[in-house]
């Protein structure tokens, strides 16, 4: 323990380390009340915080006007599906004015699309304005086989016979966020998004690997051009896979946040699905015990947040 | 005398074995200092943080003294700048083990996870023996010199099998737990040549300029560093019910006689048909439309 550390300000409350600290947010997942908005108009926020979770960021103490710079923060989930983690730091960095890279391995450009107007944000105008490199990894994988060998290829390591590192995918996030001579450096900081490290391990890599890809990421995108990193990892507890075990405790030990999705321990309900736990893992300054623990649920049935908020009231909100 | 605090003075390998909830840097740094203050030179074998990170909230002073050798930022020379180490970090230990100045030295390895995880187990445990059993230049009286050599192991990251062959090289097992709110629980396990194993529990909390502050055993107020107290809450205000008696209402529930109690009086008035059985009966009075089927009177459950 360290004694009176001062509280950083990525954690959201001044009572951190109190192991007793808990508050839940319940998420009431009906469909009926997504709020379905196609405007074009990009990163401007229509209906500002409504469309993302501004409980969350109230309790981790950050808004796209303040974001902090130079973290990794890992998302988890255990016997749920912790997507709408994704989607919200997503909308979240895009309208933090950030440059954001997103290594998207799981779904379509357009499904991250769709999700990202119902949050109020557009990927097609962020990308058509530079400020989103999109890799969509379903159809560049497709790419790898049809190309001529002499392009490196982010995604190369599908070729090898046997998955050796990650290096072209990392000399493709190096590039789309070193900021270059044309004027980028309007961009707030640069952004590393995956979803989700889990499938590279499916595809053939090992866990040292793509621990090695997140080292070489994070020394230069939050050390060197002091920007943030956020990665999806699986907890597959029940499976006893040790490559992913490696991983996602490798990855643990190096994040300054850990959001840890979990489906509920007594079974499923109608209107709460499940509870986020954050947990602070700093070096510098402090370390793993001052955690917050953080109760919310969220819509396991599809990525759409849904997000007006009800009651506000003390330590339980309620969502629907 | 704290074992905690004379670790490094011991010399051979220590294994500092901390998990994702109680990290095991702080007690790094908090032992480099240590080593640092008392004039050792100490060897940073940074993997795993940068060294900006490492060296954040380590005095000036303490900074000055400490040799980091970085392998955090291109370990695979993937970045090609030509400002790697030659070599890699096994190298960078052989020649720390080639050494011509005298003196103690501490090799602070950060981490010994990510050196296990890309180097042979093998090689690494060779290596590290070597260097903790390392003796100074031959020319110099074979006097042995103290290596101190700390070992950050993230135990969730390993089998048994490696664990177990770094613990059979290891002088000193550290594992570091406690509770949340709590100080931090040093389990030191210290093994002498020629003598049984001593186990040692020792508290301590890690100062902001990382200082050891021991403790004579768990903490009876645990958040006193944590910030101003939580006022305590009465659980017996504003309850709806009454929790004492006061004395005439405790009479008068002793006084009482419950249902189940059987009693004399009970038993008479059960022998004996009083005024109140004698004026009760029941009236039953059919519905007009029940099918009552005298044969089969459960004719209407579906049985």
């Amino acid at each position: 323990m360290l004694a009176a550390p001062a509280r950083p300000d990525w954690l959201p409350s001044a009572d951190f380390a109190r192991a007793s600290f808990s508050r839940a947010l319940e998420l009431c997942c009906s469909s009926a009340s997504v709020v379905s908005s196609t405007s074009p108009s990009g990163p401007g926020p229509l209906f500002p915080d409504l469309r993302m979770f501004p409980e969350l960021n109230n309790l981790l103490n950050t808004a796209p006007d303040k974001a902090e710079q130079g973290r990794l923060t890992l998302l988890c989930d255990a016997r749920t599906d912790g997507s709408f983690l994704v989607h919200h730091f997503l909308s979240f960095y895009l309208r933090a004015n950030c440059k954001v890279c997103f290594v998207a391995l799981i779904q379509s450009f357009s499904h991250y699309n769709i999700v990202a107007q119902k949050l109020g944000v557009s990927l097609t105008a962020a990308r058509d304005r530079g400020q989103l490199v999109f890799l969509e990894g379903l159809k560049s994988s497709v790419e790898v086989f049809f190309q001529t060998p002499e392009e490196p290829h982010p995604l190369q390591f599908l070729r090898e016979a046997k998955a050796g590192n990650l290096q072209p995918l990392y000399e493709f996030v190096r590039t789309a966020l070193t900021p270059g001579d044309d004027g980028e450096a309007a961009w707030r900081c640069p952004v590393l998004l995956v979803d989700d490290l889990s499938v590279l391990l499916s595809l053939g890599l090992g866990a040292v690997a793509v621990l090695d890809w997140m080292q070489y990421c994070r020394a230069t995108v939050c050390c060197q051009l002091k920007g943030n990193i956020v990665a999806l990892v699986h907890d597959r507890e029940d499976t006893e896979d040790e490559e992913n075990d490696i991983l996602l405790n490798g990855l643990s030990h190096q994040s300054h946040l850990i959001l840890r999705t979990e489906g509920l321990a007594t079974g499923f309900c109608r209107d709460v699905h499940g509870q986020v736990q954050c947990s602070g893992h700093c070096t510098t300054s402090w370390s793993a015990e001052a955690a917050d623990s953080v109760e919310t649920a969220h819509n396991p049935a599809g990525p759409e947040p849904h997000l007006s908020v009800q009651d506000t009231g003390q330590e339980r909100v309620l969502f629907c | 005398m704290k074992m905690l605090e004379s670790l490094s003075a011991f010399g051979g390998l220590v294994l500092l074995r901390d998990s994702v909830e109680w990290e095991g840097r702080s007690l790094l740094k908090a032992l480099i200092k240590k080593s640092a203050l008392r004039g050792d030179q100490v060897h940073i074998l940074g993997c795993e943080v940068s060294e900006e990170e490492f060296r954040g909230g380590l005095d000036v002073n303490i900074n000055s003294r400490l040799v980091y050798h970085d392998f955090f930022k291109d370990p695979l020379n993937w970045s090609k700048t030509g400002e790697d180490l030659p070599g890699g970090p096994l190298d960078v230990l052989r020649a720390i083990c080639k050494r011509t100045d005298p003196g103690p030295v501490t090799v602070a390895l950060d981490s010994l996870s990510w050196l296990q995880l890309h180097v042979p187990c093998t090689t690494l445990c060779q290596t590290l023996q070597a260097l903790s059993y390392q003796y100074s230049s031959p020319g110099d009286n074979s006097s042995e010199e103290k290596v101190c050599v700390l070992g950050l192991l993230h135990e969730e990251l390993h089998g048994p099998a490696p664990t177990g062959a770094l613990s059979s090289l290891a002088h000193t097992e550290v594992t570091v737990s406690g509770t949340v709110g709590q100080a931090w629980v040093a389990h030191i396990l210290y093994r002498r040549p020629g003598q049984l194993p001593a186990c040692q529990t020792q508290w301590f909390s890690i100062l902001p300029d990382f200082g050891l502050d021991f403790q004579k055993g768990p903490p009876l107020e645990p958040q006193t560093h944590l910030g101003p107290r939580k006022p305590e809450v009465d659980p017996t205000a504003h309850l709806t019910f009454n929790l004492h008696l006061s004395k005439n209402e405790k009479e008068a529930k002793d006084s009482l006689t419950l249902p189940f109690q059987f009693s004399s009086e009970k038993q008479q008035a059960l022998l004996h048909n009083g005024p109140g059985q004698a004026t009760s009966q029941i009236f039953y009075e059919p519905d007009a439309y029940d099918d009552l089927d005298q044969e089969d009177p459960d004719d209407d459950l579906d049985v």
